[in-house]
């Protein structure tokens, strides 16, 4: 059953860009799924146009089943920024429970899931702490708390851990991966680290800029659950470079990138 | 009415016309509103039957300032001139002393929330002070209270805006070797300009009602306070609001004044950036 | 940037609570102490040297400072009878500060209402907005007589003319600061509601008002004291005696007689202006919680 899907998609904004050209995928159920590539291409902003909050310009994208507008006003979808986007006037549990309050549910029903969600995420106990007593890895899992509160058949997550640091970010790629197996969600994952694509996905997909658009699709085949471990399989470090290598690919396309210097210093 | 400082937004980049509005069409409701009102004015009165005497009829008003029409702008002359002086002489010395608690930061820290409190201080109440203290006839007691007024917002505007740089622009000035006063040209003054600049908009309009309020304890009779207030007091009210009209007028020129400065000011420094 | 939440034993807490309280009344006594010996000092030098310029300096144009506060406890009217002057200028005070936060009410509220409503419709906002700050331009002080006037022939009290005044005067800071704290809503937060599906109403009541918050309440701090101003201000033209700005008319009138009445009831009103401003930085502390302010 087919989550999300792309058809024909073109993205072009005022001023002539063309953020996102001729996007095709399909992203099936509990997959998780990376997009990856240099700056600008494309990789938020498909990111956006599957959540509606950006309009293609052609092309069609289904999730769930509906039209992508239809799924916002549903809800099917969870979002996490890279900013936590917490509110600094609400405690931590208020701010799991926003779109719960948004989507009308009663205050016990309320309560109870914000509970759950915080023992999903391991942050019992810091209901009644407000944002700026955390830390940024924590805000971020309130973030993730928030996102899956009303039970989102879809998780969007623009590169989640990008402000954090490598152990932290480490330690939240397993969190991250164990949230995933409990709630069964299908996760879109926005990211420009390979290591962290490798490791988290089931699929990545490389994105080429200028116009933004796929350049491969890799299917990672390292057993589930992942483990820290993993990070030292062979296997791991050959799909490192089959990503890494796709890339280059990618960017090797694009005449407009002065030196060659510059296209193998890419990570 | 004084003012504590109010959350400051630097001021957005680009030309006049940006600033403004994208626009000339912009103001087309503005103008909209104006030209409705002033009907609606006109009309209701007839209509309404109010005392003509209390809310006269803006043609009415207009007729009466043009009769008296060099009374008016010589009277309001008369008191600009004491609001300017005292817009110079309290926002000037505000500046001063701003930089000093700037350059020393510990007395600066522990003479914020005086000052913060001196700011909510009801100063105007003490223009029958200025008024003994010195001749009510003559400018400067008017200045004095205008001044009073003035010093304070900007004091505290401009201390915020001088230490609400960021901390490693400041390192990058010591790694440069570069000495306090390099830092308070290059650095600080650019980041509190912006602050400057709405508190002494601010100050304009606290100078004109120090001023006019200041003549109402007392003062010239070629003032405009004085000549607004006696004609209100002997219910000839079309001339009173004529003065008030040029009140109005003095004001916001005095304002826009100050605000082409800051356009003109701010165009020519680089934004230090938030 | 957020630090993890530490736990203090209590009991060093509030040590450190009482200590901080005690150095802040300590640096009070000393500004205040600074204050009066820069006073008496150049009452001093200023007297001994005959010195007239800004203004000449004696017992009646800079009274001693002891002078004026044991005025306060003299009866400023001679005869018998009647309450020491500083009861009276409390009463005036109160009198007044009824006034005051009738008209702040009633300012806040319309401020904070036209704030909303120009922040949701453009066009009222091109429409308006230049006439809500060209308001501020008209001296509404010397407007005073006239609503005082109008509003009697309608048979309001003299009082609510002058809470009137004082309404006029705290509605712009509050319309303007909250249209701009309603502005200032972070993107990423706003995007973060559209994807939530979040109607207009919510987004506003959920979203913008809560952050528009802190810039509301820096416009009321302003608003306090101007609406104390207008209580006070508009009282002469309404010939209210029994308000501060009563007092102020009538002490000034025989000024050269006994100056140090006006000067202490120029203190009472500065007493009052802060504790007006103060009550507005308690309740923002109360309301608001946000990260602790980094003042560099």
């Amino acid at each position: 059953m087919s989550v999300v899907t792309i058809e024909g998609l073109t993205k072009r904004f005022d001023g002539g860009t063309t953020a996102l050209e001729g996007i095709e995928l399909a992203i099936a159920e509990r997959e998780f799924v990376s997009l990856i590539g240099p700056s600008g291409c494309g990789k938020s902003t498909l990111l956006r146009i599957i959540g509606d909050l950006i309009q293609p310009t052609t092309g069609t994208v289904r999730v769930n089943g509906k039209p992508a507008a239809q799924a916002r006003a549903d809800r099917d979808y969870g979002i996490v920024f890279q900013d936590p986007v917490l509110y600094d006037w609400r405690t931590v549990g208020r701010n799991i429970s926003l779109p719960l309050e948004l989507a009308r549910w009663n205050r016990r029903r309320r309560n109870e899931r914000v509970r759950e969600m915080l023992r999903l995420v391991e942050l019992t106990g810091f209901e009644g702490h407000y944002p700026w007593q955390l830390s940024g890895g924590m805000q971020q899992r309130v973030s993730i708390a928030r996102a899956l509160s009303f039970d989102p058949a879809l998780l969007l997550m623009d590169e989640p851990f990008g402000a954090l640091d490598e152990m932290t970010r480490e330690r939240l790629n397993l969190e991250l991966l164990r949230i995933w197996e409990a709630s069964g969600s299908t996760m879109v994952f926005v990211t420009h680290s390979i290591a962290e694509a490798v490791f988290l996905s089931t699929r990545v997909v490389v994105m080429s800029p200028r116009p933004g658009q796929i350049s491969d699709v890799i299917a990672v085949d390292l057993p589930q659950p992942r483990t820290a471990a993993i990070r030292e399989h062979p296997r791991f470090f050959e799909l490192v470079t089959r990503v890494r290598e796709a890339l280059h690919l990618g960017s090797d396309l694009d005449r407009k990138l002065a030196a060659p210097t510059a296209a193998e210093a890419q990570p | 009415m004084s003012t504590a400082p109010v959350a400051v937004q630097a001021i957005p980049r680009g030309t006049l016309a940006g600033r403004v509005g994208r626009r000339a069409l912009d103001w087309v409701p503005a103008l909209a509103v104006l030209v409705l009102v002033f009907v609606v004015w006109q009309e209701s009165i007839a209509i309404f039957h109010i005392k003509k005497f209390l809310a006269p009829q803006p043609t009415a008003i207009a007729s009466t300032f043009w009769t008296n029409r060099h009374e008016l702008i010589s009277a309001g002359w008369f008191t600009f001139q004491e609001a300017l002086g005292g817009f110079a002489i309290g926002s000037g010395l505000a500046l001063v002393v701003a930089m000093v608690l700037a350059r020393w930061r510990g007395v600066g820290r522990a003479l914020m929330p005086y000052m913060i409190a001196a700011n909510a201080i009801p100063i105007i109440a003490f223009a029958p002070i200025m008024n003994a203290w010195f001749d009510p006839f003559s400018k400067g007691s008017k200045m004095a209270i205008a001044a009073v007024l003035c010093f304070f917002p900007v004091l505290v505007n401009t201390l915020r805006g001088l230490t609400s740089v960021r901390p490693q622009s400041i390192e990058l000035m010591r790694s440069y070797a570069a000495g306090e006063v390099e830092t308070f040209r290059r650095v600080r003054i650019p980041t509190a300009l912006p602050f400057i600049f709405t508190s002494l908009k601010i100050a304009t309009v606290l100078a004109m009602i120090g001023a006019i309020v200041g003549e109402y304890f007392g003062g010239a009779f070629t003032a405009l306070g004085v000549l607004i207030d006696s004609r209100s007091t002997t219910f000839q009210f079309k001339e009173a609001w004529a003065g008030i009209g040029v009140a109005c007028a003095y004001g916001i020129a005095f304002y826009l004044a100050v605000a082409i400065v800051e356009w003109l000011t701010l165009r020519a420094v680089p934004s230090t950036g938030e | 940037m957020a630090t993890i939440a530490a736990e203090h034993p209590a009991g060093r807490r509030r040590a450190a609570a009482v200590r901080s309280a005690a150095q802040r009344a300590g640096m009070l006594v000393l500004v205040l102490a600074v204050l009066w010996g820069l006073w008496e000092g150049y009452r001093w030098l200023w007297i001994r040297e005959g010195w007239t310029w800004p203004f000449v300096v004696d017992s009646t144009t800079m009274p001693h400072i002891h002078d004026i506060l044991r005025q306060l406890f003299r009866n400023p009217t001679s005869g018998a009878g009647g309450d020491i002057l500083l009861v009276q200028l409390l009463h005036a005070a109160w009198f007044t500060a009824k006034e005051a936060l009738v008209g702040f009410a009633l300012g806040a509220s319309f401020g904070f209402l036209l704030g909303v409503v120009l922040s949701q419709f453009r066009l009222l906002q091109r429409g308006l907005l230049p006439y809500v700050v060209a308001s501020q331009t008209v001296p509404i002080l010397a407007v005073a007589p006239i609503v005082v006037v109008y509003l009697g022939s309608l048979h309001v009290a003299p009082w609510f003319s002058v809470a009137v005044i004082a309404s006029y005067l705290t509605f712009f800071p509050v319309t303007i600061n909250t249209l701009r704290g309603l502005q200032s809503t972070d993107r990423a937060a706003l995007e973060l509601m559209r994807s939530y599906a979040a109607g207009r109403l919510s987004v506003l009541w959920k979203l913008r008002i809560p952050a528009a918050l802190p810039y509301i309440f820096s416009a009321l701090k302003v608003s306090a004291t101007a609406s104390i101003v207008g209580a006070i201000i508009g009282e002469a033209p309404s010939s209210i005696q029994e308000g501060l700005g009563g007092f102020i008319v009538n002490f000034n009138q025989y000024y050269s007689l006994n100056p140090e009445n006006l000067w202490a009831t120029n203190l009472i009103a500065a007493l009052l202006g802060i504790t007006f401003f103060l009550a507005i930085v308690i309740a923002e502390a109360i309301v608001v919680r946000r990260a602790p302010e980094n003042i560099a």
